[in-house]
């Protein structure tokens, strides 16, 4: 999320656009490169809330950007409307309904995948434009005679003409451009998004609808996209159909990687470096075609040795001379206090609409069986949890409770049998849902959102409970959702964690971090809170912390944990459920479960008998 | 106007494209099931093959020598950058990577331009397999039966390489766990350059047999490389059988369809990739769960 003071941004943006038609002509820019830099500067900014913020690369941006822009042109040289700006809005409409049938099928699969279903859809388009709709497009022609845009304000018409007259033109739709961009990713989409492109596996277990977002920030960027395309015909009078081309598509990509991707600005200064470079290299060095090479290593170098571009590499060095270090990390993480802080009200909430009953059934395992193959790792697990309980799940290394720990939370769907959560059926529910009711889980092996500042982490599972699995209000302010600020606050000073939390995560001690990693599960107000082995790895006194820690969040919660460390569960626990092979050996209070024979033999036997 | 004849050649065409195809996808499959890197600089190795064949070639007007270089030059380039480049990018995201290959794409790409100028060359086919061969009602290209069976050749040599030696036994292990394979202390580098340099030599291979079909330009490796995407998409990444079905597949559909209407051809392949991820999103012989 772009940080710092509100409006800097903004106000500097205005600033450097009115300030280019008084600088960059005496550094050898033309007017035309200066419109075509803005053009593709604007294109970027939705590839890069695409790719540097939500961290999903797309080779096919020219698709939209030829929607867009033959949209719009073809509305405008068959007179079909006089309106330029409506034409262009027509064509980003375009877009984006191209962008959402592409993006149901492309985010079908993600990483590899995706970057090559793009590249082929893209191609498609391309063909499609070249010979079944030449008629409509022109075909390798493309659409001359796209008029500039014309103005009328009360009786003052005024025609915008090619050079800095559209300079004026295509700055301002810069401009708008930029604000909105800037607006979305100060909104809670935009944390979102980022939290995507950290760890998607722990955004949708937090409760956030991934894949809706991804579709969300795909669209968004198929509307720039569509935008830019639009523009580049205005701009040049003519729609090319090379917009179309995988070579847009890489060129969009290169650029975006030379000035820096997570930027927004990124793009534009890699079209800066890109068109100088090739104006420079064609015309004063003489080098003809050759540019395109020497842009090429600059690129591949680059990215071996850059991998954040220009701005990103600034950053870093700016970041390297005003160091100002973190508070270093303790030798010992901050003490849980023996109290938790009081839960202030926090608004109104849909989880806590209705309080458990004491007493009452939360959980209810009714038969599940998980086969991978030919191999059992649970058999008919019948389990029920009640309200306000802390149990115990303990068992041998194999004996399946992780297994029955991702059924719970529908991580994994079970083979066969139903799971419960306060009397609905949720199996077969996504993670995100069954996050969203009040059941979630803290994992194992930590799944924190790396790059973000334990403060952010907190906020990005706040976010979720406070404003549902999916909303697209992209021009609010994240810090503006009600009851967000107290409730991470409440959530760090739970985990004890307050003084910390500015601290990027990759900073933390392991210890902070297995405190982080419960957290995030508490700070979306989860009723039932599974604890995958939560004093994993911890030094002694960090264990004893922890125990504290689970002590002081059990109050108005239902906890199941799943624990190797004997003392603490049997210190904790008011009943425990001891599975064993796949399937649950006994169950009953810890005084019963060290009394039992069944136990002793299968699990602790070994031990007595020697 | 489809006829018998017609369409019976358009399906011998459709095999020794698809053919083709599979042999490139499978360089790019293997590589990617290995290593696990998407190397997007294929298509720019498949026009590098059919460049250093046409080199070889008017140094020495055989055209079996310069299917040799073709091959061998790709190894080359294809084990050098691994172990210069290539290398240094697996702990990297696999974003990262997609950048690297596609720059070094551009690169080779554009070092061909400076050395060859934008204008196509060509390699004829060799005297044995010019002119064309009658096939009871129809008379067919000789050497389009000829790249058929040079491709089926390529491919049984790669299938005997993936299934029946060593190095494909511990390739077909990498596939399936990269990690667990360096634990058995099995040099796992030295197997990656290996895996890279088949891969680019099945590209580069491909590119010269394929070039007194088409004839070379700098950017005739950009559809190639798109279509490998979809043969891949369609069979499963990472599966070499995939690869091989992907690819007679796609080939039959290429010339099928432009047997009705050429135009169509490009769009007919891609509609069929969107069907093959809407109801199988795997691939065709592709495992749920990779990638």
């Amino acid at each position: 999320m772009p940080r710092g003071r509100p409006l800097l941004l903004e106000v500097l943006t205005a600033l450097g656009l009115v300030l280019v038609p008084f600088v960059l002509p005496y550094v050898g820019f033309a007017p035309g490169t200066v419109n075509q830099i803005l053009v593709w500067g604007l294109f970027g900014i939705g590839f890069d809330i695409l790719f540097g913020y939500t961290g999903l690369l797309s080779f096919g941006q020219s698709a939209f950007f030829g929607t867009g822009g033959f949209v719009a042109a073809y509305l405008l040289t068959n007179n079909l409307m006089t309106s330029v700006l409506l034409a262009l809005v027509i064509g980003t409409l375009g877009a984006m309904l191209a962008g959402v049938l592409v993006g149901m099928i492309a985010l079908r699969r993600t990483g590899i995948y995706f970057a090559m279903i793009t590249v082929a859809i893209a191609e498609t388009f391309f063909f499609v434009e070249n010979s079944p709709l030449s008629a409509l497009t022109g075909g390798e022609n493309g659409l001359p005679g796209v008029p500039t845009p014309h103005f009328v304000l009360g009786g003052f018409s005024y025609q915008v003409q090619n050079g800095w007259s559209m300079y004026g033109f295509l700055a301002a739709c810069y401009f708008i451009g930029m604000v909105v961009a800037l607006r979305i990713m100060r909104s809670p989409v935009g944390a979102v998004l980022i939290a995507i492109r950290d760890n998607p596996l722990r955004a949708r277990a937090v409760g956030h609808a991934v894949g809706a977002y991804k579709l969300a920030a795909f669209v968004i960027a198929a509307a720039y996209a569509g935008f830019a395309g639009g523009l580049l015909g205005v701009l040049q009078g003519f729609m090319p159909p090379d917009a179309f081309t995988f070579a847009t598509s890489g060129q969009l990509v290169m650029q975006t990687a030379i000035g820096g991707m997570g930027t927004l600005y990124g793009p534009l200064l890699g079209a800066v470096v890109w068109l100088y470079l090739r104006d420079f290299l064609q015309e004063v060095v003489g080098l003809g075609s050759t540019w395109k090479l020497v842009l090429g290593l600059v690129f591949v170098l680059l990215v071996c040795f850059l991998r954040r571009g220009i701005i990103g590499g600034l950053q870093d060095l700016a970041a390297r001379l005003t160091a100002k270090p973190h508070p270093p990390a303790p030798e010992e993480s901050a003490p849980i206090a023996e109290v938790a802080p009081p839960l202030a009200s926090l608004g109104p909430s849909p989880r806590h609409a209705h309080a458990q009953e004491p007493g009452a059934i939360v959980l209810e395992a009714r038969g599940i069986t998980k086969a991978y193959g030919g191999i059992v790792a649970n058999r008919d697990i019948n389990v029920s949890v009640t309200a306000g309980e802390l149990r115990g799940v303990i068992g041998p290394n194999g004996a399946g409770k992780s297994t029955f720990f991702k059924m719970l939370t529908c991580e994994v769907p079970p083979t066969s049998g139903r799971i419960l959560f306060e009397g609905r059926d949720i199996t077969g529910y996504d993670v995100s849902r069954v996050c969203q009711l009040g059941l979630t889980k803290s994992y194992q092996v930590n799944q924190l959102f790396p790059r973000l500042t334990l403060r952010h982490n907190i906020m990005i599972a706040a976010l979720a409970e406070r404003r549902g699995r999916f909303r697209l209000d992209l021009l609010r302010r994240a810090e503006r959702v009600p009851g967000l600020a107290l409730q991470t606050e409440q959530t760090l000073a739970l985990i004890g964690l307050t003084a910390r939390a500015d601290v990027p995560v990759a900073e933390l001690a392991y210890g902070e971090k297995r405190r982080l990693e419960i957290g995030l599960a508490l700070a979306s107000s989860p009723r039932l809170l599974l604890l995958d082995e939560p004093l994993a790895g911890m030094s002694p006194r960090e264990r004893r912390e922890t125990v504290q820690l689970l002590k002081n969040i059990r109050r108005g919660r239902t906890l199941v944990v799943v624990e190797h460390d004997m003392d603490a569960v049997f210190e904790l626990a008011e009943r425990i459920t001891v599975l064993h092979e796949g399937t649950v050996l006994a169950e009953g209070t810890p005084a019963e479960i060290q009394r039992s024979s069944l136990v002793q033999e299968a699990y602790l036997g070994g031990v007595a008998a020697e | 106007m489809i006829t018998w004849p017609n369409f019976v050649s358009q399906l011998f065409n459709g095999l020794a494209t698809g053919a083709l195809l599979a042999l490139i996808s499978s360089g790019l499959t293997i590589i990617y099931g290995t290593l696990g890197v998407l190397n997007l600089a294929h298509g720019a190795m498949f026009m590098l093959g059919g460049y250093a064949g046409y080199v070889a070639f008017q140094a020495t007007g055989s055209f079996v020598v310069a299917v040799i270089a073709g091959a061998l030059f790709l190894v080359v380039v294809g084990a050098a950058l691994e172990r210069v480049v290539i290398r240094r990018f697996y702990d990297r995201p696999p974003e990262d990577q997609i950048l690297l290959t596609f720059g070094i794409g551009i690169v080779m790409v554009e070092l061909v331009r400076f050395g060859f100028g934008s204008l196509s060359v060509s390699v004829p086919p060799p005297a044995w397999a010019a002119g064309v061969t009658p096939m009871g009602f129809l008379i067919y290209p000789t050497y389009r039966i000829v790249v058929l069976g040079i491709a089926a050749v390529a491919l049984g040599t790669l299938y005997i390489v993936l299934y029946r030696t060593r190095l494909g036994l511990m390739v077909r292990a990498g596939i399936e766990d990269s990690g667990m394979v360096g634990m058995l202390g099995i040099n796992v580098y030295r197997v990656f350059m290996m895996v890279f340099g088949i891969g680019a030599m099945a590209a580069g291979f491909a590119g010269i047999v394929n070039a007194p079909v088409v004839s070379l330009t700098p950017d005739i490796g950009d559809s190639i490389l798109v279509q490998t995407f979809v043969v891949v998409v369609i069979g499963g990444v990472g599966s070499f059988p995939g690869a091989i079905l992907g690819g007679l597949i796609s080939g039959e559909i290429l010339s099928l369809t432009s047997m009705v209407d050429p135009a169509y051809s490009q769009v007919m392949l891609f509609v069929v990739m969107t069907l093959v991820l809407l109801l199988r999103p795997q691939g065709l012989l592709g495992q749920r769960g990779r990638a």
